[in-house]
């Protein structure tokens, strides 16, 4: 059986986001690499515990009518494949192994009938596609010489710091035939990350910096401008 | 030039936000007014989610009010034995208020409850403006009913509650329960609208409790300084919703804004000053509930647990 191999991977950091690098090797047992094989490569953030609302028309005025809970969302799910995915597999195999966002399992609390679920789930999908915290990737992967295969995904700014999991998956014939996993820490990065982690873990020292910039810009610029019109 | 704003998860054109914030400014320094019942509102239009508008306006408004307060200090328009009680009243209303807004926040409602507060809040204020400044401008005839009513020095509401005190500088004797549930009022609208309440405080203190004119301005301005600060603590510690960098971009607008409004107000009409003022707050209120109506761009939003 031929096997795939997670060799590198690279975060680069930037400003904005992130880009990160994963390089690797697909192992053939007869050290003949035959034709027709893929690989996909799925990056998966933190699972969370999310409420999505829905807005409807109330007595003409739109609010947050429906809710639904899920109990585990990634906060981050981006797959690139070396082809489209609906090229490689099938609906059935990508359900087993969460390839693709149509098949993630967000885990919906009960009380709501399929519809609504279905309903749900799609919207939330699209507005998180959309923040570019979802999304499939169709040419990310490249292979060349059939063994060395290198995967690239951004990551923007916005995502939430901690463990991430990688998966490669070496896909032949409409079926997964080899897997490779391993964890990836995502730092912090950039100045609007190093913002949002001081309102989230130091929030009182937040507010006080917050009343100290605004006092002192208020009164540095009428001390500034009383200077100049005295 | 765009920015990424960290807590409101979006990015803006930092020079339509500092320009937003200049022209609040001149009106800040035109019409004497803090200016967060226009900047929160805008900012909505612009699509900031409304708890952030609502929580970095605030944060904006401390610094526009902190220069107004030194000057009507340097001119004794302040009275602190006042100030200090609708301050203690202001603190407690933004904590009741904060804890109402985690509650509308988690039930999902805030966002439609601070745009109705709006539309009512500034049609009628708006209104009552727009029909003062006509009346001053000799459009409107003034009503029979004004003519006729003898100014009352207290209101009744006022003279019959218990404790009195004494109050020099506003000239008063009145109970200090009064403008302590005024300052509890005004604290529980900064913290749900962003507003400081000086159009609301301002009228209240002329009317309602009778202080003498000389130091109604610098006490509410003083009293906007100290609740907005704490209405931004209250925020930053339970809704978590002050974006920064937005309130330093707004500021850095409004603050110069403001200097220039001061020398523009000075060489127009007052009373074109206010109805001016009045076109522009029933204008937002008008467009604040047609949005009410509209269907929104978003009609699925995610909050984490």
């Amino acid at each position: 059986m031929p096997d795939v191999s997670q060799r590198q991977v690279d975060i680069h950091y930037s400003f904005t986001g992130a880009e990160l690098l994963l390089f690797g090797a697909i192992v053939y047992p007869d050290g003949r690499p035959p034709e027709g094989t893929d690989i996909a490569v799925v990056l998966k953030g933190p699972l969370e515990p999310i409420v999505v609302r829905e807005k409807q028309k109330v007595a003409g005025i739109w609010m947050n009518v429906e809710r639904v809970r899920f109990r585990s969302s990634p906060s981050f799910y981006a797959v690139a494949s070396s082809r489209p995915l609906s090229q490689l597999v099938d609906e059935r195999t990508a359900a087993i192994y969460e390839l693709g966002l149509d098949n993630l399992q967000l885990s919906p609390g009960g009380g709501a009938d399929a519809e609504t679920l279905r309903r749900f789930e799609n919207g939330f999908i699209d507005l998180r596609r959309r923040q570019q915290l979802f999304a499939e990737i169709p040419n990310g992967v490249e292979i060349s010489e059939g063994v060395l295969y290198r995967a690239r995904i951004t990551i923007p700014a916005r995502v939430p710091v901690g463990t991430y999991t990688a998966e490669t998956f070496l896909i032949r014939d409409g079926r997964v035939i080899a897997g490779a996993a391993r964890e990836i820490e995502i730092d912090k990065f950039g100045f609007e990350r190093f913002i949002a982690d001081a309102a989230e873990d130091h929030s009182l020292a937040y507010g006080i910096t917050a009343v100290a910039l605004s006092l002192m810009l208020g009164w540095g610029a009428s001390a500034a401008f009383r200077r100049r019109y005295a | 030039m765009d920015i990424y704003l960290p807590i409101a998860g979006l990015s803006v054109n930092a020079l339509v936000i500092i320009g937003l914030g200049g022209l609040v400014g001149i009106l800040t320094g035109m019409v004497g007014v803090g200016g967060g019942f226009l900047t929160t509102p805008i900012l909505i239009f612009y699509g900031i989610p409304p708890a952030v508008a609502v929580a970095s306006a605030t944060t904006q408004i401390t610094g526009t009010s902190i220069s107004g307060v030194l000057a009507h200090r340097r001119r004794k328009g302040v009275d602190m034995q006042m100030g200090a009680v609708i301050i203690v009243g202001g603190i407690l209303g933004s904590l009741a208020g904060g804890f109402l807004f985690r509650i509308l926040q988690q039930g999902g409602q805030i966002d439609t409850v601070i745009s109705i507060l709006y539309v009512l809040l500034l049609g009628s204020i708006g209104l009552m403006m727009a029909k003062e400044a006509a009346t001053a401008l000799d459009i409107l005839k003034p009503s029979k009913r004004s003519l006729e009513r003898p100014a009352r020095r207290h209101n009744p509401l006022i003279a019959v509650l218990p404790m009195r005190w004494r109050f020099y500088r506003s000239g008063l004797y009145i109970s200090p329960l009064a403008p302590l549930g005024l300052g509890f009022l005004s604290g529980l609208l900064t913290v749900l609208l962003g507003i400081g309440g000086g159009f609301i405080m301002v009228p209240a203190m002329i009317y309602l409790l009778g202080m003498s004119a000389a130091v109604v301005v610098g006490t509410s301005l003083l009293q906007i300084l100290f609740v907005t600060a704490a209405t931004t603590i209250v925020h930053a510690t339970t809704t978590r919703s002050v974006d920064i960098v937005l309130a330093g971009l707004l500021l850095l607008g409004s603050v110069i804004g403001a200097q220039y409004g001061a020398w523009f107000a000075q060489r127009l009409k007052p009373e074109l000053l206010r109805m001016i003022l009045a076109i522009v707050v029933l204008g937002v209120a008008l467009r604040m509930g047609l949005q009410l109506g509209w269907r929104p761009e978003e009609i699925f939003t995610v909050q984490m647990l």
